[in-house]
């Protein structure tokens, strides 16, 4: 089991509701940004400002005036408590800011002092307070530990979305300067180099190539991993983890077998490097569509047909929902095909086509459960029909698979619970609350595994694959119980369209002699 | 005395209707600049005007969430809805056919509401997760309700109030021509209470009666894909590159 200077919560099989426990994540803030140019290259002051007073409350007006979800969240709350545990953050910390209502009045007192009447005269009866530097604290506190899963908008009775008012939140934090670490770092790489991870385009290119090894060496066919082919077919983006993280690069490999047993064309991208968009954790759009112009600019650029996303979760939800909006209109792609599809969306046509030949006992070591990621359950969709991104992704699975196996239904589809880590908080600082938040996936991943043997739990992204890979040994399981889910398609993939050996392999085995 | 109220109900009602029409002309203004459809949602327009349908009429997201408050908060206001409607006679002359159907089911309605809303309030006080998050206004609201429930059952079925004398004091108050109101206790606090109530609504939570409405959570349509949807604010951003 891993260590923890915290406490790892007790595992069970089922989701409890703790007693309230008053500032138990008080202590817990990621790293500040320390590098004034990682805010600057994302348009905001180098650090915090003097007027961070006026400021913050010009930027909270300014946000109310642009985004109607922000101010009729702010006012439509009538503290019923629905929300209060739905929160995976909540669940494991017992810390009522933790609580959507708790976490989403932190802005709600300070908006209703300053512009409401009811707060500007009885701010004691309405519960509204000024904005102190503490209060900043807690923002930057608690406002980071939310995920934007959105799991408590489906619990309210008027929709009002946590996510909604984090994003507004660290949007103004960021407009005075005093933005995260993690995320900002993240956004600057992007806009220089073209991914999160600042991987250069050779650094790609090494990898492809070694992927493109790896098959050979497994099954002597040559699946290419092509990267800035123009007229390209397919332009796929894809989490830039999928490049070398564990088990995301077998997704990919995954990948560019269905590509290949589906005769298509299709490329990377190297300034399209990443699916990601940490541009939406900090609620900016500016920076949101500054991201996504790389993909139309790629697109555009290569003179591709369609666009296809690997997998990933926060990154499928700004793809399918916001990327028409942000980089659109895609007027130049092939109008037979939705702009953009996801990867499963496109292996569940093939298959349904009869395009590939699986073959399912690959698979029969394992017998997978599937996590809903929670951006692609609430905040997407996947085929033609409400709630097809619960569908496709389980067709696919069972389609490579024999032994499948649904978690408790209070904890997938659209009441699934965060792996813990999402929206901006997969970073070591922030370990704590992605152990203790990752709970309840935890207990219901534990019902599974002892009452129906499952063995592995598949994802689809990218965030949740890295997280799981760090939590799962909190709570006594292995790090490698995470899978791909085109992984489980590397598996089972029968490739019957034989290409010969690459010569650059033949030539690299060659000198190796 | 009755100039009195008759003054103090039109100010207040003046204030519910501009309040409100304030509000709700905010909203409307306001940009949504994403498309946030909480899914799966509908890819129709026709399959939103239902989801908000169930929504505000069966409380759906609710009772996903808690029976309890599902319970407690539906008895309350689908009778408030009964009791409302049943209220309008004393406003209108002669009274629609359908409003006297509703007279005896209103008449108990107010039970329901009663008791659903003695239930939100035992569920914030005992709940310590509710109670955490309720300032004084959340217990005052639903004092304030409860009275004026309580004022009105008495009416109904206790002291008797001169019902005739309220309805010509209300029917003839936009034409400056009301008469006495009848100085019965119970009608008093009643009369005075609704005024609190019309007068605050649009300065507190009861916002959610407009806000619900224009939740773009709950009333986007699920289509991104297929069409483009791009606010001025936006659109500005791209004439800017």
């Amino acid at each position: 089991m891993a260590k923890a200077d915290f406490e790892v919560p007790e595992l069970k099989k089922h989701v409890e509701v703790p007693a309230i426990k008053e500032g138990a994540m008080a202590h817990l803030k990621p790293f500040v940004v320390k590098n004034p140019d990682h805010n600057t290259d994302l348009g905001f002051p180098g650090e915090l400002v003097d007027d961070w007073h006026d400021k913050a409350l010009e930027k909270l007006g300014d946000l109310c005036s642009r985004y109607r979800s922000l101010q009729v969240y702010l006012d439509a709350c009538v503290k019923c408590g629905s929300c209060t545990d739905k929160c995976h953050y909540f669940l494991g910390t017992a810390d009522p800011k933790n609580m959507p209502v708790g976490r989403q009045d932190l802005l709600r007192k300070v908006y209703r002092r300053y512009f409401t009447l009811a707060g500007k005269y009885f701010p004691k009866l309405v519960g509204a307070e000024d904005l102190t530097r503490e209060t900043l604290d807690e923002w930057y506190s608690y406002y980071h530990q939310c995920s934007q899963c959105r799991r408590c908008s489906v619990f309210c009775p008027y929709g009002i979305d946590t996510a909604e008012i984090s994003m507004a939140a660290r949007e103004i934090l960021d407009s005075i300067g005093y933005g995260q670490k993690y995320c900002n770092e993240i956004i600057a790489k992007v806009h220089k180099v073209g991914n999160n991870l600042g991987l250069p385009g050779p650094a790609i290119e090494d990898t492809l190539l070694g992927l493109e090894e790896d098959v050979w060496d497994e099954d002597e066919v040559w699946v290419k991993y092509p990267l800035d082919v123009e007229g390209a077919d397919i332009l796929l983006v894809t989490p830039s983890a999928d490049f070398f993280a564990e088990p995301h690069v077998d997704g990919l490999i995954g990948y560019g077998k269905v590509f290949h047993e589906a005769g298509v064309s299709w490329t990377l991208s190297t300034t399209a490097s990443e699916a990601g968009n940490f541009g939406m954790f900090i609620g900016s759009y500016e920076n949101m569509r500054r991201v996504s112009m790389r993909i139309r600019k790629a697109a555009l650029e290569l003179k591709v047909k369609r666009i296809v996303f690997g997998e990933c979760g926060h990154a499928w939800r700004i793809a399918y929902s916001f990327l028409n909006t942000l980089a659109g209109p895609f007027d130049f792609l092939d109008p037979n095909y939705p702009v953009p599809q996801h990867i499963c969306e496109f292996t569940w046509g093939q298959i349904q086509d009869g395009k590939l030949e699986l073959d399912k006992s690959e698979n029969d070591e394992i017998t997978p459960t599937f996590h809903d990621s929670c951006n692609v359950a609430r905040a997407s969709r996947m085929g033609d029909k409400p709630g097809g991104q619960f569908e496709i992704p389980r067709n696919v699975i069972k389609a490579v698979c024999n032994n499948y196996v649904d978690m408790h239904h209070d904890t997938i589809g659209e009441q699934t619970f965060c792996c813990g880590g999402g929206g901006g908080l997969l970073t070591d600082d922030l370990m704590e609350i992605r152990v203790k938040g990752a709970l309840p996936r935890m207990n219901a991943l534990k019902q599974v595994v002892e009452d129906q043997g499952v063995t592995h739990v598949a994802a689809i992204c990218a965030i949740c694959k890295s997280q799981f890979t760090k939590v799962l040994p909190y709570y006594g399981f292995e790090m490698d119980q995470i899978l791909s889910v085109h992984q489980l398609v590397s598996n089972a993939i029968v490739l019957n369209r034989k290409t010969g050996k690459p010569e650059w392999l033949e030539e690299d085995e060659d000198e190796d002699e | 005395m009755s100039t009195l109220y008759a003054l103090l109900f039109m100010a207040a009602s003046i204030t519910l209707v501009v309040g409100v029409g304030m509000k709700i002309r905010q909203y409307y203004k306001t940009p949504a600049p994403l498309k946030i459809p909480t899914t799966p949602a509908p890819t129709t327009q026709a399959g939103v005007v239902m989801r908000m349908f169930r929504e505000v009429v069966f409380f759906e997201s609710l009772f996903k969430s808690t029976k309890w408050t599902w319970i407690f908060s539906w008895m309350f206001h689908m009778g408030l809805a009964l009791v409302l409607l049943r209220h309008l006679r004393y406003f209108i002359d002669p009274v629609w056919a359908p409003i006297q159907w509703i007279q005896p089911f209103g008449k108990y309605a107010a039970f329901a509401m009663v008791i659903g809303l003695l239930g939100l309030l035992a569920r914030r006080i005992f709940v310590d997760r509710v109670r955490y998050i309720s300032a004084p206004s959340d217990y005052l609201m639903l004092l304030l309700l409860i009275f004026i429930g309580f004022s009105g059952l008495m009416m109904t079925f206790v002291v008797h109030t001169d019902i005739v004398a309220v309805k010509y004091f209300f029917n003839n108050l936009w034409t400056f021509g009301w008469g006495p109101l009848p100085m019965d206790f119970p009608l008093l606090v009643h009369i005075t209470l609704v005024i609190v109530l019309l007068a605050i609504f649009p300065f507190s939570k009861l916002l959610h009666v407009p806000g619900v409405f224009f939740s773009p959570s709950r009333n986007q349509v699920d289509n991104p894909r297929e069409q483009r949807h791009i606010v001025p604010w936006a659109e500005a951003l791209e004439k800017k590159d």
